[in-house]
């Protein structure tokens, strides 16, 4: 078999796997879109749960993702940009900072169920929280740390290194430098890893099984104390545990959940390419 | 002759390689001492030793020793302001960096990092700067468009600006005009001509005739070893050593 | 005096990023703590003989972990082999062959998979996927250890097409540039060439995909079946099964805090942690042994 033929076989193979990746994507979301989209309504997304699920709107599980969505920002951005700051332009290649680092990767790689145990044992349990906005924005918090910190790390260290050397001989001290140049200009790339980060956290489950979430309240979250329900959770519960739930109802739970993630996605990506065509260097 | 800079038996090691070898040298205050030899001779890290920007130097193993006095004080004691050092000593690069501000922003960086808040007082230094680096006349309809902007030429004039603005006592200069065509070039020495009058000034020459226009003071650096140092006139006519002369005179580069 | 202050602040915000960045050490070990706290009971409250049996009633006090550890394995083992050719192959489409418009198609495609919540995914693979897998391969149930392995796989292909892609790019255009100049075709310089010197990328992405995949909670549940036996069968791969992790999300919920079953199902996500913790510490080794290091130039 001639070089040439073995290679036509070999780039037809890459392409049809790859499309076996890839189309199913489109699918997916195309499907969902269509069997949900009968159930976009200002009913739907407006009111109240009605007839255990199977009628009225999502509005609670859509204002509780949103006020969570809300709490893990607060709990992880300050923490993970100070984080990002110090690997950035403090830390010395020392065994801590390696020991940082490993803690890090550590954090993104535990199973997002463990961590919605973990929260059930401090928040919940121990510093009697209980199962409260309060307990799940800081189970998504922590979870949401590492993704946010690495990308934020990866936006500091993409600021020119020049610009640092100049601003400290013109007197500068190093905290005015990240301050005045570095932090400016990594900003829309710490942006685009806060919003995915966050992307992420709206759409978890597991981690607010035990930590906040509730399948039905009659009225929305008053103190941070409080349960609310959550869209990933309510999909969750309506498709496994209500029988007879009419199936558009399903697909609709799906899409909006699904519309919430994908424009948060693409507020991300928006920003990431403004940026690319602005950047002065 | 008064001496501004005094530089003490300094030695310094960079990853294991010597870079500088017992350097002895009197920089006399308000002239253009130039510090000339092929590259990497030390003469940039020499430079970075007198506004201390080595010691930014990370993950590497660096070793110093020696002294370095500015009008008689250590520049490496334990109690010194390493920041308020850096804008008595400024130093403008081999390559024009601006920074992403814009003109005035750039110029006035450093006085605002020390805390000058008066707008009265920034415009003030922002004026005589851009002057004595003879950018004035080019840029003061657009103050506040980015740096980035400009031309190679008038940023790295910027850079001095940007220097000046700090009114410092040293100004320390790494082949500034390496990038810049001959107009550019020739307004940066200009500058630096006047400049010496206010200023102490040490340049990194682009070329053995650029060192030779502009030195008062002329040292041929080698190896990290000073070899020679010399009133200018004096040194490219008749220089003492042999090394000197070969240098000079092309035989290596 | 203003300058004192000056100082001050500064001191103040530097001591608070230097806290920020030792935080991340800290709540590793909070976490690992906390699931030892609660999962320890377990070790004094059961027997090893009964912890490490076959069989997992927690309601006759049976707590039998090998089902969930092996339903965890097959469907983890399931996936990347699925995943990993399908992820190599579509690096290596995108960073070889793709023409620049189509790149620009696949990479945001490919963060949407990524972006879709996984309870999502459960929820198609449980209408949708598993009536199809239950016709085509005619088994009594289309929850399966197959269609749990096939929903992680696609799971997992952002990670594991991310880290390829990034291997391959890594490889220098002078290995590239030298098989072609010697007169190698384009796909033998990527076969000989290009995937030999990408190896070490390859395996921390093959074990990044690992990590995740095990880790997956929401789709695996609501698609493999939930039925906690040991998988001994030939074609256990197409019975229901149950993992480790459902089994957390599953029953969680209704056991009475401070039980024995409180406690083991802490004492499982204690090795879930740990068994992370190990396959990402040797992504990492492998990580730093093939090097980037930040060097200590000025003007780098």
């Amino acid at each position: 078999m001639s070089r040439q033929v073995s290679q036509k076989i070999a780039f037809a193979i890459l392409t049809i796997l790859s499309i076996i990746v890839v189309i199913p994507i489109v699918l997916v979301v195309a499907y969902i879109i269509i069997q949900g989209v009968g159930m976009l309504n200002w009913e739907f997304l407006t009111t109240f749960p009605r007839n255990g699920m199977k009628e009225g709107g999502i509005l609670p599980a859509v204002i509780g993702t949103v006020l969570l969505t809300f709490g893990t920002a607060i709990v992880s951005i300050p923490l993970a940009i100070g984080a990002a700051v110090y690997l950035a332009e403090y830390a010395r290649d020392t065994w801590l900072t390696r020991a940082i680092r490993l803690s890090i990767i550590n954090l993104a790689g535990i199973p997002s169920v463990v961590y919605g145990l973990f929260g059930l044992g401090l928040f919940v349990l121990f510093l009697g929280l209980g199962t409260s906005l309060v307990a799940g924005s800081l189970t998504l918090g922590l979870m949401t740390l590492p993704v946010v910190i690495s990308t934020a790390e990866e936006a500091l260290l993409s600021v020119p290194q020049r610009f640092r050397v100049v601003s400290r001989s013109l007197g500068a001290t190093r905290w005015q430098t990240v301050r005045q140049i570095v932090l400016p200009n990594a900003l829309p790339g710490i942006l685009t890893g806060v919003i995915l980060g966050l992307e992420r956290a709206a759409g978890e489950t597991a981690p607010i099984l035990f930590t906040v979430a509730a399948f039905y309240l009659p009225q929305l979250p008053r103190s941070p104390l409080d349960q609310t329900m959550a869209l990933p959770y309510h999909l969750y519960v309506i498709s496994t545990q209500v029988p007879g739930m009419p199936l558009d109802v399903q697909y609709g739970t799906a899409l909006v959940l699904l519309i919430l993630v994908l424009s948060m996605n693409l507020v991300a990506t928006m920003i990431r390419s403004r940026f690319r065509r602005k950047r002065q260097w | 002759m008064v001496a501004k800079l005094s530089i003490r038996n300094l030695s310094f090691r960079y990853n294991g390689t010597v870079a500088l070898r017992q350097v002895t040298l009197d920089i006399p205050a308000n002239e253009i001492t130039v510090i000339f030899g092929p590259s990497h001779a030390g003469k940039s890290t020499l430079l970075r030793c007198l506004n201390r920007l080595n010691d930014l130097i990370e993950n590497e193993v660096t070793e110093l020793s020696g002294q370095v006095l500015l009008d008689g004080q250590d520049l490496y004691a334990p109690e010194v302001d390493v920041t308020a050092l850096r804008r008595r000593v400024g130093m403008v690069f081999a390559l024009p960096i601006p920074l992403p501000l814009t003109i005035r922003q750039n110029v006035t960086y450093g006085p605002r990092m020390r805390g000058e808040r008066r707008q009265a007082r920034l415009d003030e230094l922002l004026e005589r700067s851009l002057r004595q680096a003879a950018l004035w006349d080019e840029v003061k309809d657009r103050l506040d468009e980015p740096a980035m902007q400009l031309s190679g030429g008038q940023q790295q004039r910027l850079c001095l600006a940007r220097t000046l603005a700090l009114e410092p006592d040293v100004i320390l200069l790494d082949n500034p005009t390496s990038g810049l065509d001959p107009l550019s070039t020739a307004k940066v020495e200009n500058s630096l001509r006047q400049l010496k009058a206010h200023y102490t000034i040490v340049l990194v020459p682009h070329s053995v005739q650029q060192a030779a226009r502009m030195a008062d003071l002329a040292v041929f650096l080698l190896n990290g070893e000073l070899v020679e140092a010399g009133p200018g006139e004096l040194i490219f006519t008749r220089p003492r050593q042999r090394r000197t002369e070969d240098y000079i005179t092309g035989r290596f580069g | 005096m203003n300058r004192l202050n000056v100082r001050w602040r500064e001191f103040i915000i530097e001591t608070l990023i230097r806290l920020s960045g030792f935080s991340a050490i800290l709540f590793v070990v909070l976490v690992f703590l906390f699931l030892l706290k609660e999962g320890a009971p377990t070790f004094w409250q059961i027997s090893p003989g009964n912890l490490f049996g076959q069989r997992w009633y927690p309601n006759e006090g049976l707590f039998g972990t090998w089902p969930l550890i092996l339903g965890s394995l097959l469907v983890t083992a399931g996936a990347v082999v699925i995943a990993l050719p399908l992820g190599l192959a579509t690096a290596v489409f995108i960073r070889e062959l793709a023409p620049d418009w189509l790149r620009e198609i696949l990479k945001p495609l490919i963060e949407v998979l990524a972006g879709i919540p996984s309870v999502v995914l459960g929820f198609l693979g449980m209408v949708a996927a598993a009536p199809l897998v239950r016709q085509v391969l005619n088994v009594p149930t289309g929850l399966t250890a197959f269609t749990g392995a096939l929903m992680l796989a696609y799971m997992s292909l952002p990670t594991i097409i991310s880290v390829a892609e990034d291997a391959i790019d890594a490889v220098p255009t002078s290995y590239r540039d030298g098989a072609l100049a010697l007169g190698a075709t384009h796909w033998q310089t990527i076969w000989r060439v290009v995937l030999p010197a990408a190896r070490s990328g390859v395996i921390i992405a093959v074990m990044l995909g690992i990590g995740r995949a095990i880790g997956e909670t929401m789709a695996v549940m609501m698609v493999t079946g939930n039925a906690a036996r040991v998988p001994h069968e030939w074609n256990a791969l197409f019975l229901p099964v149950r993992t480790m992790t459902a089994t957390i999300a599953a029953e969680m919920g209704e056991v009475a805090q401070g039980s024995t079953h409180y406690h083991v199902l802490f004492a499982v996500g204690i090795l879930l942690f740990v068994v992370t913790f190990l396959i990402n510490a040797a992504a990492s080794a492998v990580i730093i042994r093939s090097g980037e290091r930040r060097g200590g130039r000025l003007m780098g």
